[in-house]
């Protein structure tokens, strides 16, 4: 491309990153400014709410707990609508706007509904089968695949999964390596922003594990946020950025293609 | 004229399909996981709260439904579907314009890491923290909002929009961006240099390009992203009470309400017609936008 | 308790608590409940003692709670009190919860371990829901007005406290009546606990302010039309109040329960709290045992111990008036260091009964969202 758009998309590259960074970042250090404040009038900036966070000691089960479910989500995320929504833009075109509406449907009910449904369910599993906090991933794995479709649909569009199959199964390839060797690298990208946004959704989930009474990180969180109006916010700008970080490391996992698109103009 | 095929070749041909030529059956086997699953734990769910708005205390009733037509509870959910609408507009376009600065980036830059975590984070960040955010900053004693106050600007010389719908359109944006960036993602990384190259043999422009070219492309991705922003406004909640506690404007406040009032006004089933409401609504919206899909993505089979 | 009149009628009361228990096993949970008479008695009597009490409940090890704030008349300390005296460890669960979400959840959950035991509800869902209850009379019954409890144990009062107006007053000039809030000082600056016409705090604060502009009890249009006055004049926020938005001075002024409102003073040193002396409007919550606990002799052991002199001096160190307050100052029972920090009431308390309760939810039901939209 030449210079002139070069330096066209540079300024307009530089330009959102800093709107958008200063957006986002601003609210955040209010938080932690707020965090910061003594009691009184002119008391003198304190972290005593930070530091007292690490005292409370249900925080890390509660931690533990939520990481196991969000890696349990994000893979049967994975297995779960992968597989499916390559099958169906393969061979059953038909079933496409059906799987698109069912997997728009958890967005629409608001939560506090949803789990008036999942109660017999759950009632059912947690006298019948076992009684963890573990099965609430059967219901964060519903509430991913909003997230997670649209960021796998968008990827699948990128590629055009109709030849490449085609071209691999002219050559013998079976289903499985059709998926896992051919379209599954092309989507690695769509697959590491869905495993993140999955990741994110559970880390970020109140509302059911309240309703089903189960203790997960968010819960404990407000629990711990009654303590005084400093740790409240502490602790959430805490988990803000242990989140964060776990999604940094997270996006080390995923294979970097060498984008042909990076020269885009 | 025949084909000389030489005997010692071995050709592969397609088999035998399976169930005796009828392709339904097996390929629908595919599918059954998926829909075994979400049969389950979603659609079983959703119709029990379905059947919910059908029973009222003495049985099987319509009275839930009918009760829908009252005027707080229309402009309840006229609000929450201009409010799902505009914040969606507003999220797409802004995390459009964020996606398009980080793709043409370095892909395996840590600018790139970073941005892609942190949308993760801020995607799935709301609720009464949000909220606070947002007041810590430029609520009536926020941060810069005193600090403009102290300069002679009034941000809120013409009301404290900060509290009603308008607010917390800007609100929604905080996760509405993130979340667009991070499905869009994806679509934008397809983009071919050799579509660029191709229209300008052709003697195109960027205008050329963007309209003829990678826009109807990259359309199918846009807009399904956009309608899951316009889902994730319409049902989002903890954020609008935490800023909005006042009089239900919108409907997931109503059903909220509806749900949870310890002064007598609790009402299971009124709750589950509301919500029933809201899924009907999306489904509208749903038609909607597959007309628009069928429109402009016909050509590109 | 020797008198033969009384043995007999608490062998009554066991036989008929066991004839429900029976009704009630259809469904009743799988677990915990060991089946002897401390797990169904209705009272520490019929549970053979105050200690067959402790120890059934030891047995079970463990106690669920719901919606029970740690700062929330002092919950914390109750809650801790109550785990080092008996060493039984407390779930507690939603803090933020309503009287509604306790009832939801003990329906919701029932047969899981998880379910609550202990419910503490706004009077309106205790009338409304006790066929969810097992009836219980704790050692003190008759402490209590016969007012304040349900005649079977099915519900008893706990504690409660006069609505107030909290204000920060360092952001705000002192408050000597409700009319000051329509200054112009006031702009952007007076919040309710809650939207009347879900929670129970924020109704009664309605009828406060009611109270306090010339309505009465069955008149609470005077506080929809004050609250519309503050709107129109800019000086409402329909912000949720939390211990954050009082620290940092978005929501100075609050309509709650005074207890609730004494609370903001740990974090905010110049917090006030006012109670017109034209409108004193009291307010109580109520205990209650879930019929279908998972943990039932230890939810019975913990309303002995909520009904303690313990217990109850616990809650007025929350600031908050516990029920067995007057037999207690008689008894000499009561911490008075902790009584003379309540915030000082001129004037005889109203209390809104059920009725007057369920009008004044019907007239907001119908011009709230009006008046403040």
């Amino acid at each position: 491309m030449n210079r002139a758009r070069r330096i066209r998309l540079q300024l307009f590259r530089g330009v959102t990153f800093v709107i958008m960074g200063a957006f986002f970042l601003v609210p955040i250090a209010g938080m932690f400014e707020f965090s910061t404040r003594g009691r009184g009038l002119n008391a003198p900036r304190t972290l005593e709410a930070w530091t007292s966070i690490v005292t409370y000691p249900d925080l890390v089960a509660a931690i533990v707990a939520s990481l196991e479910l969000a890696l349990i989500t994000s893979v049967g995320m994975l297995l779960l609508l992968v597989p499916t929504m390559i099958w169906v833009r393969l061979r059953l075109p038909e079933l496409a706007r059906t799987i698109e509406f069912i997997c728009l449907l958890p967005l629409t009910i608001p939560a506090i509904v949803l789990v008036a449904g999942l109660v017999p369910i759950y009632k059912w599993i947690a006298i019948n089968l076992v009684d963890s906090i573990l099965t609430l991933a059967f219901a964060y794995l519903v509430l991913v695949l909003p997230y997670a479709y649209r960021t796998l649909y968008a990827g699948l569009s990128a590629i055009d999964v109709k030849t490449l199959s085609e071209a691999a199964r002219s050559l013998g390839a079976g289903w499985p390596a059709v998926m896992w060797r051919i379209i599954v690298p092309n989507m690695s990208v769509a697959l590491l922003n869905a495993c993140l946004l999955s990741v994110a959704v559970v880390l970020g989930e109140y509302t059911i594990a309240n309703l089903l009474n189960y203790v997960n990180v968010q819960v404990a969180i407000q629990l711990l946020g009654r303590a005084n109006a400093g740790v409240s916010i502490a602790v959430a700008v805490a988990s803000l950025l242990f989140a964060f970080l776990l999604l940094v490391v997270l996006s080390f996992v995923g294979r970097p293609r060498a984008r042909v698109a990076r020269a885009e103009g | 004229m025949t084909l000389a095929v030489d005997p010692s070749i071995k050709l592969e041909t397609a088999r035998r399909p399976l169930g005796g030529g009828r392709r339904l059956n097996a390929d629908w086997l595919g599918a059954v996981p998926f829909l075994a699953y979400v049969g389950l734990f979603l659609l079983l769910p959703t119709a029990i709260v379905a059947i919910g708005a059908f029973v009222g205390p003495n049985g099987v009733t319509l009275a839930n439904l009918t009760a829908m037509n009252q005027a707080y509870i229309v402009r309840s959910f006229i609000n929450s579907v201009v409010l799902a609408a505009v914040s969606a507009l507003v999220g797409a376009v802004f995390g459009a314009m964020l996606a398009y600065a980080v793709a043409t980036g370095n892909p395996r830059s840590v600018l790139r890491r970073l941005v892609t975590s942190a949308c993760g984070v801020l995607a799935q960040f709301g609720g009464v923290t949000l909220a606070f955010a947002f007041l810590a900053t430029i609520g009536g004693a926020g941060l810069i909002r005193v600090w403009l106050l102290d300069r002679g600007i009034d941000i809120y010389a013409n009301g404290e929009w900060l509290y009603q719908l308008r607010g917390l359109v800007l609100v929604y944006a905080y996760f509405q961006i993130p979340l667009m960036v991070l499905v869009f993602l994806p679509a934008l990384d397809g983009i071919r240099p050799q579509w660029r190259e191709a229209t300008e043999t052709l003697g195109g422009g960027t205008w050329h390009y963007w309209r003829y070219v990678a826009g109807p492309l990259l359309l199918p991705a846009f807009t399904g992203a956009t309608l899951l922003l316009f889902a994730n406004a319409f049902s989002a909640y903890a954020t609008a009470a935490a800023l909005i506690n006042q009089g239900s404007i919108i409907a997931s406040l109503l059903i909220a309400n509806t749900l949870t009032s310890e002064v007598g006004l609790h009402n299971p089933g009124i709750a589950s017609a509301e919500a029933l409401v809201m899924v009907v609504i999306v489904a509208i919206v749903m038609v909607l936008y597959a007309q628009l899909q069928r429109r402009t993505a016909g050509w590109l089979r | 308790m020797h008198n033969t009149r009384l043995r007999r009628l608490h062998v009554l009361g066991l036989t008929a608590g066991a004839v429900m228990v029976l009704a009630a096993c259809g469904g009743g949970p799988a677990s915990s409940s060991s089946g002897g008479s401390p797990a169904t008695a209705q009272s520490a009597a019929d549970a053979g003692g105050l200690n067959a009490l402790v120890t059934a409940a030891k047995k079970e090890g463990k106690l669920n709670v719901i919606a029970l704030p740690p700062d929330w008349a002092n919950y914390g300390a109750i809650i801790s009190g109550f785990t080092a005296k008996y060493g039984i460890p407390i779930d507690s669960a939603n803090p933020n919860g309503s009287s509604q979400d306790e009832v939801n959840a003990v329906q919701q959950l029932a047969g899981t371990s998880r379910a609550p035991d202990v419910l503490d509800v706004g009077m309106a869902v205790a009338l409304a829901n006790t066929n969810l209850f097992a009836p219980y009379k704790v050692t003190s019954w008759g402490d209590i007005l016969d007012s304040q409890k349900e005649a079977t144990g099915l519900w008893f009062q706990d504690y409660g406290g006069y609505m107030s107006i909290g204000y920060d007053s360092s952001k705000v000039p002192t408050i000597t009546s409700i009319q000051d809030l329509l200054k112009p000082e006031f702009k952007g600056k007076v919040a309710l606990n809650g939207d009347p016409t879900k929670a129970n705090a924020a109704l009664n604060g309605v009828m406060m302010a009611s109270l306090a502009n010339g309505g009465s009890l069955d008149d609470i249009s005077k506080g929809v039309d004050f609250f519309h006055q503050l709107k129109q004049k800019g000086n409402f926020v329909p912000v949720q109040a939390t211990t954050a938005t009082v620290k940092n001075g978005s929501t100075p002024v609050v309509f709650d329960w005074d207890y609730l409102s004494a609370a903001h003073g740990t974090d905010v040193p110049t917090w006030k709290v006012f109670v017109p002396s034209n409108a004193i409007l009291g307010g109580y919550y109520a205990q209650a045992i879930n019929k279908q606990a998972p943990h039932p002799a230890a939810a019975r052991l913990w309303m002995e111990y909520l009904y303690s002199d313990e217990g109850q001096n616990l809650w007025l160190k929350g600031l908050a008036r516990p029920v067995r307050m007057d037999a207690m100052q008689k008894k000499g029972t009561l911490d008075k260091a902790a009584a003379a920090k309540l915030p000082p009431v001129n004037g005889k308390p109203v209390f809104l009964s059920a009725d007057q309760a369920t009008n004044a939810k019907n007239y907001l039901a119908d011009h709230w969202a009006q008046a403040i939209g």
